[in-house]
């Protein structure tokens, strides 16, 4: 079987629930190898073998968090080249495709990005044009570098706990050499909600939410999701720049998306028009976001929220 | 200031993300019949105008050059940028270069900045955060990778100086300073900045100003490394996804609340 490359970066204490979703992945295209950056926990090391992983391979430099991208495609390339690695994986986020772009420069290999599924024969499958059509793509190089999408595969661990080895890989020079560095970072304050990019369940409002994301923020808790937002209320500065969903800012493809005054125009449906199951609320009943909700309701969000938010508590007991 | 800038800006024409748009022909490429300079790159015009202005301008000797590459409509990206403020064109075209993926079209565009850059060398190279069509976002990176220079994407903000440059950057949960030496491959988000709108003058003056056509010859690219037959990737199948009907919709009658939980229960996704 061919051999997969998995890098996970900087895990913390505990594998995020997408990497678990690489190991599956990688697992049903070969035998799967890690390359991590940072530290390697105890419990990051179990996981790693109840997923059958059969190599882990850390870097010789622990500074590449200082230098943007460059420094970590220069240590997967020599990673992939010691795992012999016909298929390399890795997360979707813009820090992973940018990773995934220079790694395919180094290793003469196709880049695939927004994967949502890869069959046997390497053939991956992703929707373009923002969700309005879907494709197969595959790469005509000897080596595959694809970004995977979260929330498309179920992860479970292997039939077999892997006793992986672990061993250094020397990061070549070059990569920090013509690197930009990174001087300062600020850590923005924790909001406690999921990650928007693999959130399951997706809260977001626009320009009817008026200023005040109280509702919309509340219903999300409710439902432990995460909190979206339309382009007229995040240039509104109602809330972070982080938030937007749409073609200017992120792409969700969650279980549920919960539209709370957005009027769905083009911009807003390209961020979110691949969600499983679409709720719309909102006053104006010619709103074009009605077209492509599963279920919608002509009303004030100002209503409706709270009322669905003290439904879902008194449920939940 | 004393330095002044000699800057690249990448610009691609697109199809118009306003209407539906469509994968044609025997790779599923994307149909640019009714195309238009790509929203984002806009961005990053805007930023090359400012950094050059804020240095006296191409009256002091500073560069803005709009490069695209495509078929004869990405010219009417070149001349909007034109418009717009740059002051040079270049429009980088060859049959050969249709249905390049983001690795040839790295390559080609890598040598056109080669070639672009012989006798005065080239500080930045300016992009917009992600085509509106492909949405890879692997080009500035790959782009980077192959002239060799720090890339600096998602940049928020952008300052110059004494050869070396500043951006921010912002991610969900922290905000960072990035510095790298220039030349550099920027890309900036639609935060940094306000597009000038092209004005009468501009539009005037731009019908002066000249665009260069580039071929592969002229940038000394071999066809068999680009288009179809130099990309690393190809495009099996493309389908159409259903269009998204229309749901139950209700109007509120002060239950509907309650109803949204009935519904997401019914999905069992409370």
């Amino acid at each position: 079987m061919a051999n997969v490359l998995v890098f996970i970066d900087n895990p913390g204490d505990a594998l995020k629930k997408s990497t678990l979703e690489l190991l599956t992945l990688g697992r049903s295209l070969g035998e799967t190898a890690v390359a991590l950056n940072g530290d390697l926990h105890q419990d990051v090391s179990a996981t790693l073998a109840e997923y059958g992983v059969t190599a882990v391979f850390r870097p010789s430099a622990q500074d590449l968090d200082d230098y943007l991208v460059s420094a970590k495609a220069a240590y997967l390339a020599a990673a992939a080249g010691a795992a012999s690695a016909g298929t390399v994986l890795l997360d979707n986020s813009p820090e992973g495709k940018e990773i995934a772009a220079r790694l395919g420069i180094r290793l003469n290999a196709g880049v695939i990005t927004d994967v949502v599924a890869v069959d046997a024969d390497g053939t991956a499958h992703k929707s373009v044009l923002a969700g309005s059509y879907t494709t197969s793509a595959r790469t005509t190089t000897a080596v595959s570098v694809l970004t995977v999408k979260a929330n498309n595969v179920t992860p479970g661990p292997a039939s077999v706990v892997s006793a992986p080895e672990t061993s250094t890989i020397e990061v070549p020079a070059d990569g920090t050499a013509t690197a930009a560095r990174i001087t300062a970072r600020e850590q923005k304050a924790a909001s406690g909600r999921p990650d928007l990019s693999d959130a399951r369940i997706v809260v977001a409002g626009g320009r009817g939410v008026d200023g005040d994301f109280g509702p919309v923020e509340q219903l999300a808790d409710a439902l432990g999701a995460a909190v979206g937002a339309s382009r007229a209320a995040t240039d509104a500065g109602w809330i972070s720049h982080d938030a937007q969903v749409g073609q200017t800012g992120r792409t969700v493809s969650p279980q549920l998306y919960i539209s709370a005054g957005i009027s769905g125009a083009i911009q807003q449906k390209a961020g979110m028009q691949t969600a499983k199951i679409i709720v719309a609320v909102n006053k104006d009943a010619e709103s074009p976001i009605f077209e492509i909700a599963d279920f919608g309701i002509i009303g004030d969000l100002f209503d409706v929220l709270p009322q669905a938010t003290q439904e879902i508590k008194k449920r939940k007991g | 200031m004393e330095e002044t800038l000699k800057i690249i800006v990448l610009v691609k024409h697109v199809p118009d993300a306003q209407f539906d748009r469509h994968l044609t022909g025997e790779g599923y490429t994307t149909d640019r019949d009714e195309s238009i300079l790509s929203e984002l790159d806009e961005y990053a015009l805007e930023a090359a105008l400012q950094l050059a202005e804020a240095r006296g301008g191409a009256k002091a000797g500073n560069q803005v050059i709009a490069l695209s590459m495509g078929a004869s409509g990405a010219v009417n990206a070149v001349k909007k940028s034109l418009q717009m403020g740059a002051t040079e064109g270049v429009h980088l075209t060859d049959s050969a270069l249709a249905g390049s993926d983001a690795a040839a079209t790295s390559l080609a565009l890598a040598a056109a900045i080669r070639h672009l850059g012989t006798g005065a060398p080239v500080d930045l190279i300016l992009t917009g955060m992600a085509s509106t069509d492909g949405e890879t976002s692997l080009v500035p990176a790959q782009l980077a990778e192959r002239l060799g220079l720090p890339q600096v994407t998602f940049a928020s903000s952008l300052t110059v100086d004494g050869g070396r440059l500043t951006a921010r950057r912002d991610a969900d949960t922290y905000s960072e300073t990035v510095e790298a030496t220039l030349p550099a491959v920027v890309s900036v988000t639609d935060q940094i900045n306000e597009p000038r709108y092209p004005n009468f003058k501009g539009i005037i003056a731009a019908k002066r100003k000249s665009i260069t056509t580039l071929s592969l010859a002229d940038i000394g690219v071999d066809p068999a490394h680009v288009g179809h037959a130099g990309s690393w990737t190809t495009v099996t199948a493309a389908e159409e996804r259903p269009p998204r009907t229309a749901g139950t919709i209700i109007t509120d009658e002060g239950d509907a609340g309650v109803r949204l939980v009935d519904f997401l229960a019914a999905q069992k996704l409370l």
